[in-house]
């Protein structure tokens, strides 16, 4: 079977790197072909007729033509640029940490077409949420589910017994919650309240229309941030780079 | 057992600084260094003292942090300069090409880079604090955001706009539109949608 020279597929630019006088190479996230990048050239020069439809968090249509290396983009247009993400330096920024948690968390060429699916979905999602904070921690916990890292929130994953209604501990090294009888075997197990496992079963649970209808005081919200930050960076054995500034425009904002 | 034959110490110096630049690999650097090594001593000494000049008196600017060889630049103390306006770029070439139009009398500030929060790029990274500074020192009308129209040249205009507001200074923003010798047809959405937001009468 010969591979075709030239192929089409959509995809949601995750990052951007420059290369040479005015090419840049792209990380792109696809429906079948997961995380993958491609030269785009010509695209700084301001003629460049693809430039505004390769910006970072665009969805675009694109055809590709197979390169020795990478694969070069031909054409492009856009389907979706999310504009109301770009006119809000907030929802800009956390719709920033959605791309890098995706670009963190995939290898290229793995299709994971519900990944995609949510991917696209949260950037809409961004564009109008009334609590950003929720639509991410909804994203953060379904994206961990499609990747196999659901966490277990419904037995002890000690001991296998059902979580009482107390507060309980979630450890990042067993991806779950423990009971407070098990808790002594893993020290770095943190506190979870009682609200914040009932937020999570919410969430994972129900789809978003549903899941963003909850209403979250200011401390659960940052606890159940506080928790799945620590249990994302445990996963990736790394910072996710956007948390700094995403940190330092909440303080600002407030 | 025979022992390779490395070139001579000075030589291999050179290639392995050579090979330091963007663009030069082993073979370049290698072929770079054997032309230097025949050049006429007079040549040589030329590009080493053009190289030490460069570091020794470029400097950036005390006041708008471009690359110059007198402190302040060239610009800042120009005196058919107008002062009250800044023009707030990302890199020293970007001054270049603004000074190319000849419309633009006004200052300029380099922030050295862009807010990118993914490459864990935030505001101390940039020239930010002494821009704040030079507008509360007074005598500044206008702010103009000229950062590229990118995600991130988009991202660091807003944050420099909510940075500035409480100061009541002007800050405006550079059009986005469409380019000169572009194509309608091949436009995306954003820059069409801001070109409409910006339309003037003819």
């Amino acid at each position: 079977m010969t591979t075709p020279k030239v192929y089409k597929t959509e995809a949601i630019v995750l990052k951007r790197m420059n290369l040479g006088e005015a090419d840049r190479i792209l990380t792109l996230y696809g429906p079948n072909l997961g995380k993958f990048r491609a030269v785009a050239k010509g695209v700084r020069r301001p003629k460049s007729k693809m430039g505004g439809h390769l910006e970072l968090l665009t969805h675009s249509a694109l055809m590709l033509a197979r390169g020795k290396n990478l694969d070069i983009i031909t054409q492009c247009q856009t389907i979706d640029s999310f504009l109301p993400l770009r006119g809000d330096l907030w929802r800009t920024t956390t719709a920033l940490y959605a791309a890098e948690l995706v670009d963190q968390f995939t290898a290229e060429h793995v299709e994971n077409r519900p990944l995609y699916k949510l991917l696209l979905n949260t950037l809409l999602w961004l564009c109008e949420a009334q609590d950003v904070e929720l639509t991410l921690r909804y994203f953060e916990l379904k994206l961990l589910t499609h990747l196999g890292y659901k966490p277990q929130l419904h037995q002890c994953v000690g001991c296998n017994t059902p979580i009482e209604p107390t507060t309980n501990f979630f450890s990042s090294s067993d991806g779950g919650v423990l009971c407070p009888q098990c808790q002594g075997k893993e020290p770095l197990a943190r506190p979870i309240s009682v609200n914040a496992l009932k937020v999570m079963r919410f969430l994972e649970k129900n789809e978003y229309p549903a899941a963003s209808k909850l209403k979250l005081d200011a401390e659960l919200s940052r606890e159940l941030e506080q928790l799945m930050r620590h249990y994302i960076r445990y996963l990736l054995e790394r910072e996710v780079r956007s948390v700094e500034f995403l940190d330092r425009l909440r303080r600002e904002l407030r | 057992m025979s022992t390779f034959p490395l070139p001579a110490q000075p030589v291999a110096r050179l290639i392995e600084e050579l090979n330091k630049l963007p663009g030069i690999g082993p073979k370049t650097a290698q072929r770079l260094t054997y032309f230097l090594v025949r050049m006429p001593e007079k040549e040589a000494r030329a590009l080493a003292e053009a190289i030490l000049a460069v570091k020794e008196k470029i400097i950036l600017c005390s006041i708008c942090h471009n690359i110059t060889d007198c402190d302040p630049c060239l610009i800042c103390c120009g005196e058919e300069r107008d002062k009250t306006k800044i023009c707030v770029v990302e890199e020293p070439l970007d001054i270049l090409a603004l000074e190319r139009t000849r419309e633009y009398t006004g200052l300029y500030h380099v922030l050295h880079g862009v807010i990118s929060p993914m490459d864990g790029i935030g505001p101390d990274d940039l020239k930010l604090k002494e821009l704040l500074k030079r507008v509360e020192d007074g005598g500044v009308e206008e702010v103009i955001l000229a950062t590229n129209p990118s995600l991130e040249g988009e991202a660091t205009a807003m944050y420099i706009h909510r940075l500035l507001a409480p100061l009541g200074v002007r800050v405006t923003r550079l059009a986005r539109g469409l380019p000169m010798g572009a194509d309608l047809e091949y436009a995306d959405e954003v820059t069409l949608t801001r070109a409409l937001e910006g339309r003037q009468e003819i």
